[in-house]
């Protein structure tokens, strides 16, 4: 009896250890990128074109970029991932057809980052002719995020209760009108959680870019959608492998940028399903 | 009026319902299209095993061997470092930490899903990089082995918590009743849980696996991009998912190096489909 606690103490020391050799490098590599980065910040290094090859200057036209892709994307993803969200939530019966639609939001989480690039660039690049731009970024971008929209959508449509469902249909009250005056207002919390989380997803990827909008060095800004771009991520990678003897402090600033831009919206998210569910009252 | 604009809505709906499938269609299909035409040049099997990847010369030699077995090296070596890692973590996530510290312990591993992967490439770059060239005595950090280490980071997200969700959909009298026949409590998880989970268990790794072979940007930053056959995990390596991101900006649209490039992309797509659908079968399983 004694050996079985001793042995129970040994595996949730073993346990504990696993789960500290996760968390403690994630708070530490945050900490170093904050520590390293935040000196480097400053209005100029936010608002200055890059300089000297990138080598000084600031990093405007790449935050720019950065949020023309992820608005893009998110105005192609959002209608299209919220009107098949309803499709699942309210109309899609329990049969082959819903099942391979959930196994296709699946696979299309699932596809490799760079296979987007790849995608877009044959599509929208090549196939339709948009050549290197923003709008074939922010397209291949939005087929990125679809599956997380779609599914974080749905989540809130279903869980907003079958009798709010019935007792409006039961005033007369037609299946659309329904869904538009009382499934979807009480479902925006979640539905803007899925948004947001997208946003943050699109700013941060890199390779679905690489071959579709990204430029390497690219000092002024775009002036319509068929312009190429500089985005963050791309900007971090070519500045820490690409281009050689770029100041350290360039380079932690712009992962800071990056980073902080990231994480501040998935905190957004988390704050508002946080409210959310403290507010419900069913 | 009204009826019509209903009728509108509603079959707008109906479509935008079939987009998923519609995408990974479409996705697919102009893979292929790009992608088989280097079969025109190459024949399958010397493109799978062919054992040098000289796209650039002339004639071109499109060998993938060196990219696959880059891929498989860098990913049995994630495996062994974040399965262990990560079941443990979900385990003491799910049963053993107290309700506070649980919360936050979920935040950490919500934050690390959330960092960009370029941003955890620039890390592995300044600190691991240089660790692994002194512990070793290498010439080069940029080997195998540091990108197995990042990458066994970044599966750790889908694991943890695919995995905790498979232990907590376990029926609590399962646990009770190992317990109430006298069982401590890690003999109940070990003995009782554990192998409950097991289904869910094997689709949180299989989940990992499939987000560590499609990770590009970490690990064309740390692994060296050498493409050549490996001999141990300590030297340079380049995977799949990093050739298409390291040449396709230079590929000339229509050329064999481009279709070749492709071609890999059907590969990772087809690697990516398979473990998708085999862990959607065994969450089902389940789920039943």
């Amino acid at each position: 009896m004694k050996n079985s606690y001793k042995n129970q103490n040994i595996a949730f020391f073993l346990l504990f250890l696993s789960t500290l050799l996760i968390v403690v490098p994630v708070g530490l590599i945050v900490l170093v990128i904050i520590q390293k980065g935040l000196p480097a910040i400053n209005w100029q290094f936010l608002s200055d074109m890059p300089r000297q090859g990138m080598r000084a200057g600031g990093i405007f036209p790449a935050i720019i970029g950065t949020v023309y892709l992820v608005v893009g994307a998110i105005m192609f993803a959002l209608p299209i991932g919220l009107l098949s969200a309803i499709y699942l939530s309210e109309y899609s019966k329990d049969d082959l057809l819903t099942r391979l639609i959930k196994l296709a939001i699946v696979n299309l989480a699932g596809v490799p980052s760079v296979v987007y690039g790849l995608f877009g660039l044959a599509l929208f690049v090549v196939f339709f002719k948009f050549g290197v731009s923003i709008l074939s970024g922010s397209l291949t971008l939005g087929i990125m995020i679809l599956p997380v929209i779609i599914t974080t959508s749905r989540e809130a449509l279903e869980s907003v209760p079958q009798s709010f469902r019935e007792v409006s249909l039961s005033l007369g009250a037609s299946k659309w009108q329904t869904i538009r005056h009382i499934v979807l207002p009480n479902a925006i919390p979640g539905i803007l959680t899925g948004t947001i989380l997208g946003l943050g997803r699109a700013a941060g990827e890199t390779a679905p870019i690489l071959f579709t909008v990204a430029a390497f060095y690219l000092p002024r800004l775009p002036k319509s959608v068929f312009d190429q771009a500089m985005a963050l991520p791309y900007h971090l990678y070519v500045i820490s492998t690409q281009v050689p003897n770029v100041d350290e402090k360039i380079r932690y600033g712009t992962a800071f940028v990056l980073l902080t831009l990231v994480l501040f919206m998935n905190l957004v998210a988390i704050i508002i399903r946080y409210k959310f569910r403290k507010k419900k009252k069913w | 009026m009204r009826k019509i604009k209903e009728f509108v809505i509603v079959k707008l709906i109906q479509v935008c319902g079939l987009a998923s499938i519609f995408f990974v269609a479409l996705i697919f299909l102009f893979l292929l299209k790009e992608g088989l035409s280097v079969f025109k040049t190459v024949s399958p099997f010397d493109f799978s095993f062919g054992k040098n990847w000289y796209p650039i010369s002339e004639p071109a030699q499109l060998g993938i061997l060196p990219l696959i077995s880059g891929s498989l090296l860098v990913t049995l070596g994630a495996a062994v470092i974040s399965i262990p890692i990560g079941v443990g973590c979900a385990v003491y996530i799910a049963e053993i930490a107290p309700l506070k510290i649980k919360e936050i312990l979920k935040a950490g591993i919500e934050l690390l899903a959330a960092i960009p992967s370029v941003v955890l490439g620039f890390i592995g770059m300044i600190t691991l990089v240089p660790l692994v060239k002194n512990i070793f005595h290498l010439p080069t950090g940029l080997t195998a082995l540091s990108g197995s280490i990042m990458l066994a980071f970044m599966a750790m997200p889908t694991i943890v918590s695919i995995a905790e969700d498979a232990l907590y959909s376990v029926p609590k009298t399962y646990k009770e009743g190992a317990l109430a026949l006298g069982a401590t409590h890690w003999q109940a998880i070990w003995r009782v849980m554990l192998p409950a989970a097991s289904s869910g268990i094997l689709a949180a790794v299989m989940l990992g696996i499939g987000r560590v072979i499609g990770e590009t940007m970490a690990v064309m930053m740390i692994t060296g991009n050498a493409a050549v056959m490996p001999n141990s995990i300590l030297v340079p390596v380049r995977t799949l998912t990093a050739t298409i991101a390291a040449e396709m900006g230079e590929a000339v649209v229509g050329s064999e190096h481009y279709f070749a490039l492709f071609a890999i992309g059907i590969i990772l797509f087809i690697i990516s489909f398979a473990i998708n659908v085999t862990a959607d079968l065994f969450l089902q399983k389940r789920q039943q």
